[in-house]
């Protein structure tokens, strides 16, 4: 038999009963829907998670100064003196490290006319920006001989700018941090949130020596309170950990068995973590979605069943005027995979029209991607295949007397 | 006996058997069937309720296969054909016609007529030109575009009758085609098989209604799964009509 009468005959069937049609392909565009929208939402909280870490910088490690205690209080990390900016120049040495940034930095009230604003002041290297992969789009950047100089200049972060030049250019202009008088040199790209939401373009950045001079002095020349350490690759990560420890353990002079006096952190392992809850969290609203899939899958076996008892005598015809088999087979499967395919088609528009209402109405990151609409699509074929199959080959197996008998 | 030489039959069945499985053991339903239908014969076949003659005519019409013996159909032996090959019998050298129509309720008569052709594999355009011409042929043109349930039991037979000529099949079986109509237009249906049979196409017909017999040539009787009597049906009248005298 030729497939377009085939497909004609599929459609009226389908159109014979239209309320039942209609309900068991309900089933499959709840499914694709629910797939579909589950799949964005996955996708878009991914997008979301990797964006923070792209900001954040790759292959990072923190190196805090350790927690001192004197008579019994204990400091928190990197409130010590141990760690100074000669150690992070002997870490950037080391063959594993790409670049280093001393940082020292803190809370400060922040001047500009009549506006104020408090926020977070950096003081670092100019390899900062690029240990964090930060650009300056607007004015320059600060220099090494900015550094050895302690010049008094700043670069500015989107969100301090706003809020303390409102709309003004801030470059070449003179703010006041902590009464010291900077010159804003430059602004910083936006970055948006951090991992734990902070907004990291609420920040100024400063040269190291000027901050530790003049803003968050320490009875220590030369201490950091941390050093933002870039390795070469990923790869290079747990062995850049490890000569880093011994470094800073044989510059520190610690005894066998002595406990370290400073942290190191692997801020990619946090971010791969996060990226990994993200990952399991979308893969299991994708699973629960799969299961009303299959239920679509399992409504579509059974009124496909019910239509084989009702036309049996109908196969028992077609059978005595020179059906085969295998055309009774098709016929059938050919039904099946018509409810399926337009109750995904269906579920497929849900799914993006509800993805695109979550994205209206909260905000939230969705993804709609061409991938996940073809694989809805060929899910939804393969069970019009798996279950119209076994109903369609009950109805070609009949036999035609008996068919015809049937009343 | 009529048709016992022929050596192209349509039809030669040969001891054919037919038992069914039952809890109770096999129930034979045919005992040791001879039958030769030669070209162009117009057979009836009568008997009771459970002789076996419907068994018979699904075997002759391969929706059954016998339990031993043979059954030739145009000379090749149905026994050693597969599945795909019976289904070609039915629709292109078998033309059927039921007792009940049995047309599909949902199409329309045209498309009901062209089906068989569908199943053949015959493109579009000669579907439609066949089923018009053929529709045309029993008298039903103007009702090509309408469903089964729109037209009369009479009408549906000769739509029915339409289906089973549009493979243009040498052979037609008919069960019981009149048993669901009433005699004005059994005697239509039956002066169109006598038609056919002019043009040279085989017909055995299942009936048990002498009056529908009559209008066969030749008359096989089923008893208790034998047949009993195979003649002309000119003689068969005669004979009943000398019962009939001795009777009274």
């Amino acid at each position: 038999m030729m497939l377009a009468p085939m497909l004609g005959e599929a459609w009226r069937a389908m159109g014979a009963n239209r309320m039942r049609t209609f309900l068991t392909m309900l089933g499959m565009v709840i499914g694709v829907g629910a797939v579909v929208l589950m799949l964005a939402i996955g996708q878009g909280a991914q997008y979301a998670v990797s964006q923070s870490i792209n900001t954040m910088g790759s292959n990072l490690f923190i190196v805090l100064a350790g927690a001192p205690s004197s008579g019994g209080v204990r400091m928190g990390g990197g409130a010590g003196a141990t760690l100074t900016r000669d150690d992070a120049d002997a870490i950037a040495q080391l063959p594993e490290i790409d670049a280093v940034a001393p940082t020292q930095s803190g809370l400060a009230q922040v001047v500009y006319g009549s506006n104020n604003w408090n926020t977070s002041v950096i003081g670092s290297t100019p390899d900062y920006l690029y240990v964090r992969s930060w650009a300056v789009v607007d004015g320059e950047t600060f220099t090494d001989s900015d550094v050895r100089a302690a010049t008094r200049v700043a670069l500015i972060g989107k969100t301090a700018a706003e809020n303390l030049f409102a709309g003004e250019n801030p470059v070449g202009k003179t703010l006041r941090i902590k009464q010291n008088p900077f010159v804003v040199i430059g602004v910083l790209a936006p970055k948006g949130q951090s991992l734990d939401g902070r907004d990291q373009d609420d920040t100024i950045i400063v040269p190291l020596t000027t901050a530790q001079r003049k803003l968050f002095g320490s009875p220590f020349r030369g201490a950091v309170r941390m050093v933002m350490v870039k390795a070469v690759s990923a790869e290079a990560m747990p062995a850049a950990e490890k000569a880093m420890t011994a470094l800073l353990r044989q510059r520190h002079r610690l005894r066998e068995g002595a406990d370290n006096d400073f942290m190191i952190r692997n801020l990619t392992a946090i971010a791969d973590s996060e990226a990994e809850t993200t990952r399991t969290m979308s893969l299991l609203l994708g699973a629960i979605a799969s299961v009303s899939l299959l239920v679509g899958g399992i409504g579509i076996m059974n009124i496909m069943l019910v239509s084989v008892t009702e036309r049996t005598r109908e196969i028992g015809i077609r059978l005595a005027i020179g059906a085969r088999q295998r055309d009774i087979l098709l016929q059938f499967l050919l039904e099946a995979l018509m409810i399926s395919l337009a109750g995904c088609l269906i579920g497929l528009a849900a799914g993006v029209g509800g993805a695109l209402l979550v994205n209206a109405l909260t905000e939230t990151t969705v993804i709609i991607s061409g991938s996940a609409g073809l694989v809805a699509f060929v899910v939804a074929a393969a069970i019009g295949v798996f279950f119209g199959l076994y109903p369609a080959k009950k109805a070609a197996a009949l036999d035609p007397i008996e068919a015809l008998r049937y009343q | 006996m009529p048709g016992e030489t022929g050596s192209d039959a349509v039809i030669r069945v040969e001891s054919l058997c037919k038992s069914y499985a039952t809890a109770a053991g096999p129930f034979p339903v045919l005992k040791d069937v001879d039958l030769v239908i030669d070209p162009g014969e117009f057979v009836a076949i009568m008997g009771p309720s459970g002789s076996g003659k419907s068994t018979f005519m699904n075997i002759l019409g391969c929706l059954d296969r016998a339990s031993s013996g043979r059954y030739l159909l145009n000379g090749n032996d149905v026994a050693s054909l597969d599945q795909d090959a019976l289904a070609r019998l039915r629709g292109g050298t078998i033309g059927f016609v039921f007792q009940g129509f049995n047309l599909l309720p949902r199409m329309t008569l045209e498309d009901n007529v062209a089906l068989p052709l569908v199943y053949a594999g015959v493109e579009r355009d000669e579907r439609q030109a066949r089923a018009r011409e053929l529709l045309e042929r029993v008298g039903l043109a103007r009702y090509a575009p309408s469903l089964p349930n729109q037209i009369s039991g009479g009408q549906q037979q000769r739509v029915a009758i339409a289906r089973a000529l549009v493979n243009r099949p040498r052979l037609i079986l008919a069960d019981e085609p009149t048993g669901n109509l009433d005699s004005h237009t059994s005697e239509e249906i039956m002066a169109m098989f006598a038609e056919l049979n002019a043009e040279g196409i085989t017909i055995a017909l299942v009936t048990h209604e002498p009056d529908i017999a009559q209008h066969a040539q030749r008359l096989v009787r089923f008893l208790d799964g034998r047949i009993v009597h195979d003649g002309s049906t000119a003689h068969a009248h005669a004979h009943a009509a000398a019962e009939k005298e001795r009777a009274s």
